[in-house]
Parts: structure tokens; C-alpha cells; sequence
């Protein structure tokens, strides 16, 4: 059975819809990529599942429970930690402060705390007493994964992380995905770019236009198939 | 040495506007809540002490004790149930909300203990005084000042030192994310209101025992209040004490000079710090 799962889920933005009935499944231990150009309706997906938007109970289910209407608190308490889009530190709080709210609605037992995520990013040790914002965009976002993952999530959600960051510097942050997954975690991981989402992930779903468009393992999906699941065909 | 005097009444009338004006800081710097009520709420809370003292015979030190945890429930109540529904992009339902509620305590009081004013009784402690050096200051004002010291201090721990604080913190940058986090916006903003109101609990004491107090006074606290954040800069607790103090300062020596002036003199303080820091004396680096 399916770790997580979205089952015909809907979601609309007043009278805007964005998606249309998408299904997706995460199995345990395993990564995820979803792509798909601007406007896909990849973050809206990441928005529904972490209960930042309000959907069908059974439009969500996690470990077979329908999580689909709980509001975002609820859904970490379960084991669900997103790392949002843009990062989104708390600029109030300095880095190691961002990293112990991580825990504030989930503190289990687990491998990561503190020191495992220092060890993960040794950088973050260093820069521990500097605000959270006065970081380089990469280890801020090295911040935003460490937070998610002080709650020891079941299933961690990762929105764009390589957006807006240099080559090299996503290199480093996708570095740490082997560490995450040997610790337990499932990933969620929405990319815009598909050279990396092919690489990270077990399987890949395709989104257009709030649709899965197409899904796969990368080794089965040709380029064209993904040109034309990514851009529509003309 | 009178105006060495007339320094240190000003420094120890400080404390007790300060200590209106903390709790006021604590709910803006959360949830940019401006609470009109807030000097009503101070003088409920004075009349709560009063009833305690006057009813059970309590110390009034021992009465405020008992009416921190139910005020803390009121403004626990107050926010979880009533003000959080006016949050929101508009600041004016808060602002409406709060005017009204401010109107409906003052009615309330009003009928419940007349337009009389009333006093808690502090036995002979009222007209104590300890010599400093040259300077006799009251025990009162002493403990009031102490008090609004204790008071930002220990928001001061409570902000920075604890997994609440970060809670408040984090909560006021970005609630959405805050929450997934796991924090509960609603009940992190009912917890700050209770606090707020602990704090207004201590305020009430030494208002309701340095002078006489009516269901109608809370506007002229809030003013004061009001004065204080501005001037301390939003944001800073430290400040709204320094603010407490140039207030107090002002208003003594404006009594000083004749007993017409204290309360102008206050407010053209108050007037010059906004013409040359518009933003307060510390004003918090991010907003």
C-alpha cells in the first residue's frame, strides 16, 4: 500500500481551478520527482498535501487515513514536513532557531536533531547564531531542509529547491538526498528542472496543466515523451 | 536637589506607564493587533483586584496573584474566540472590534460598580518611603518600577529563551509557514492576549494603588500606553520602558514647573521624539 496518496484531488483558488482530479502515490522509502513548467500546478499539489489548502477529506490519504481537510499543523504532527517554495525561513529567528521550530509540532525521537543536521550541512554549525536571512540563498535553503527534517518526517516534501540557486550549489543540496533516504525518510521532490529530477528520483510524474500528463520510472520515459507531456503537443 | 528629585519621581512614574504599555507591545508585535480596549481591560482588572481585596479580604499583592490566571483566561478567551476572527488584510475590524469592546467595559463597569471612584487599599504602604541618599522615594513607586523592570525582563527571557517565544517570533514573521511548523496561529495569538493580559493584571494593581480610578479612565491609560510603544520604538520591550521613563520624566517636570502642565508636558514629549525619530528610539531592524 501506498505511504501517501492523492485520489482525484481538486483544487481551486476561488474561481480558478489549478487542479483537476490528480492522482499520485508515494510508496515508503521511495522518491518521487514531480515536474512540470510555471503554472503546472506542481506547488499548488505541495499546498494541498500540506494543509496549507483545505481539500476533500479522502482526496488525501496518508498511511490509508483521509488527511485530505486538516490544516497544516495537523498534517505535521502526522509526519508530513514540507519544505516550501522560496524557502521561507522565519527571518526573527536566527538558523539555529529555525532549525529547533522544525520540531515544535512533532518532537519524536529519531535520527535527526541538531547535531545530525549540522552533520549533514557543517556549514550551518558555523552560521548557527546568524539570522536565518543573512545567509547565501543555498544555505538558507540547506536551513529550510534542515527544519523540515528536525520533526523526523515520514514523508518529506521538497517545492523547488534549485530554484533561483547556482548549478553547483544545487549539486551540494541534492548531495544530501542519499543521507535522507537511508534515515527513513520518503521524498516528495517538485522540480523544474529535469535533468535533476530524473537523476534523484524512483519515479517521475509529469504535470500541465493541473494534470498528470505522464509517469514513469526514468528509465522508461524518452525524452520526447517528456517534451510532450512537459509542453503539451502541438 | 529638586531636580534630582523630580528625575527619579519621573523615572518611578515611568515604570507604571511602561508597564501599560507592555502588554499593548507584546499584542502588536505578534499580530499587529491594535487593542483599543487595552486601557479598559487595565481598569477591569483594577476592579477585579478591588473585589478580591474588598470581598475576600485578601492582600492586594496576593489579590493581583489570584487575578493573573483568570485574566490570562479572559484574554485567552478574548483572542481565541473574538479577536482572531478579525484578523486578517483589513486593520479595521480589529480597530472597530476592539473601540467597541472598549465601550462595552466601560458600560459594564459602570453598571456594576457605579461612577464612583474607588481604591485598593494597600494598609500603610501607600505613604511608606525609603530614603536613597538625599532622595525619599515611595515604596510604591519603588515596586512599580521594579516591577515593569521584572515584567520586560521576563518577556525578554520568554521571547528569546524558550520554544514559546520562537512560537511568537516565528508566528509573527509568517503564519502560514508557522504552521507548518506545526504551530497553531490561533492559539499562539490567544496564548500572547493571555499574557498580555498577566501583564495588565500588574499594571492594575499599581494603578488601582497609587490613585483613585472610574469605569472610565482606560482611554487616558491607553494614551499613555500608546505613547510609550511609539516612542520605545514598535517592537522593542526595552524601548516601550525607555518610553515609559521619557513620558514619565516629561509629565513630572511639566508638574514641576506648574501642576497644570504634567499631562501636556507628557504629550509634548511625546510630540518631539515623533518630529525627530519618527520611528522611536529603538526601533526593531526588520519589520
Amino acid at each position: 500500500m501506498a505511504l501517501l496518496e492523492t485520489r482525484n484531488l481538486i483544487a481551486r483558488y476561488g474561481d480558478f481551478q489549478a487542479l483537476f482530479g490528480v492522482d499520485i502515490a508515494l510508496d515508503p522509502g521511495e522518491t518521487i520527482a514531480i515536474i512540470g513548467a510555471n503554472g503546472a500546478g506542481k506547488t499548488t499539489l505541495m499546498r494541498s498535501i500540506s494543509g496549507i489548502l483545505a481539500n476533500q477529506p479522502d482526496a488525501v490519504l496518508f498511511d490509508g487515513e483521509k488527511i485530505g481537510a486538516l490544516a497544516a499543523p495537523d498534517i505535521v504532527a502526522r509526519g508530513i514536513a514540507m519544505v516550501p517554495e522560496g524557502r521561507k525561513l522565519f527571518p526573527s529567528l536566527s538558523v539555529e532557531e529555525n532549525l529547533l521550530i522544525g520540531r515544535y509540532g512533532r518532537a519524536v525521537e529519531g535520527h535527526w536533531g541538531l547535531d545530525t543536521v549540522y552533520a549533514l550541512f557543517p556549514i550551518l554549525k558555523e552560521r548557527r547564531t546568524n539570522p536565518g536571512t543573512a545567509l547565501s540563498g543555498g544555505q538558507q535553503q540547506m536551513v529550510a531542509i534542515g527544519r523540515a527534517l528536525m520533526s523526523n518526517p515520514r514523508v518529506l516534501l521538497c517545492d523547488e529547491i534549485s530554484l533561483g540557486l547556482a548549478p553547483v550549489v544545487i549539486k551540494d543540496i541534492y548531495a544530501a538526498f542519499p543521507r535522507i533516504r537511508e534515515a527513513g525518510a520518503s521524498i516528495v521532490v517538485v522540480e523544474q528542472d529535469i535533468g535533476q529530477a530524473l537523476k534523484v528520483a524512483d519515479r517521475v510524474y509529469c504535470m500541465m496543466e493541473g494534470r498528470i500528463t505522464l509517469s514513469g520510472s526514468p528509465s522508461d520515459l524518452t525524452r520526447e515523451a517528456i517534451h510532450a507531456a512537459y509542453f503539451g503537443v502541438a | 536637589m529638586a531636580w534630582l528629585d523630580t528625575i527619579i519621581q519621573g523615572i518611578l512614574l515611568g515604570g507604571l506607564y511602561a508597564l501599560f504599555a507592555a502588554g499593548l507591545s507584546l499584542v502588536f508585535g505578534i499580530m499587529r493587533l491594535v487593542n483599543l480596549a487595552h486601557g479598559d481591560l487595565i481598569v477591569l482588572a483594577a476592579f477585579l483586584i478591588l473585589v478580591l481585596v474588598s470581598a475576600l479580604g485578601l492582600n492586594p499583592f496576593l489579590a493581583a496573584l489570584v487575578a493573573m490566571p483568570v485574566m490570562f483566561a479572559v484574554g485567552w478567551a478574548l483572542q481565541f474566540f473574538l479577536l482572531n476572527q478579525t484578523l486578517g488584510t483589513d486593520i479595521l475590524p480589529p480597530l472597530l472590534v476592539t473601540f467597541g469592546l472598549s465601550i462595552v467595559i466601560q458600560n459594564g463597569l459602570l453598571e456594576g460598580f457605579t461612577a464612583d471612584s474607588r481604591r485598593i487599599p494597600v494598609g500603610g504602604m501607600d505613604s511608606a518611603s525609603v530614603a536613597l541618599g538625599p532622595i525619599n522615594v515611595g515604596v510604591m513607586p519603588l515596586l512599580t518600577l521594579a516591577s515593569a523592570v521584572a515584567v520586560i525582563v521576563g518577556l525578554n527571557q520568554l521571547f528569546y529563551r524558550t520554544s514559546l517565544g520562537r512560537a511568537f517570533r516565528a508566528t509573527s514573521d509568517d503564519p502560514v509557514t508557522a504552521g507548518l511548523m506545526g504551530i497553531q496561529p490561533k492559539r499562539i495569538f490567544a496564548t500572547a492576549t493571555g499574557i498580555a493580559m498577566v501583564v495588565v493584571t500588574i499594571a492594575a494593581l499599581y494603578l488601582g494603588t497609587r490613585a483613585n480610578f472610574d469605569p472610565t479612565i482606560g482611554p487616558a491609560r491607553l494614551i499613555y500606553a500608546f505613547e510609550a510603544v511609539i516612542i520605545g520604538g514598535l517592537g522593542s520591550l526595552w524601548g516601550t520602558l525607555a518610553g515609559g521613563i521619557v513620558i514619565g520624566i516629561a509629565q513630572t517636570f511639566g508638574a514641576a514647573i506648574n501642576p497644570e502642565w504634567q499631562i501636556l508636558a507628557g504629550h509634548l514629549a511625546f510630540l518631539v521624539v515623533l518630529l525627530v525619530r519618527p520611528r522611536g528610539l529603538f526601533p526593531r531592524a526588520v519589520d
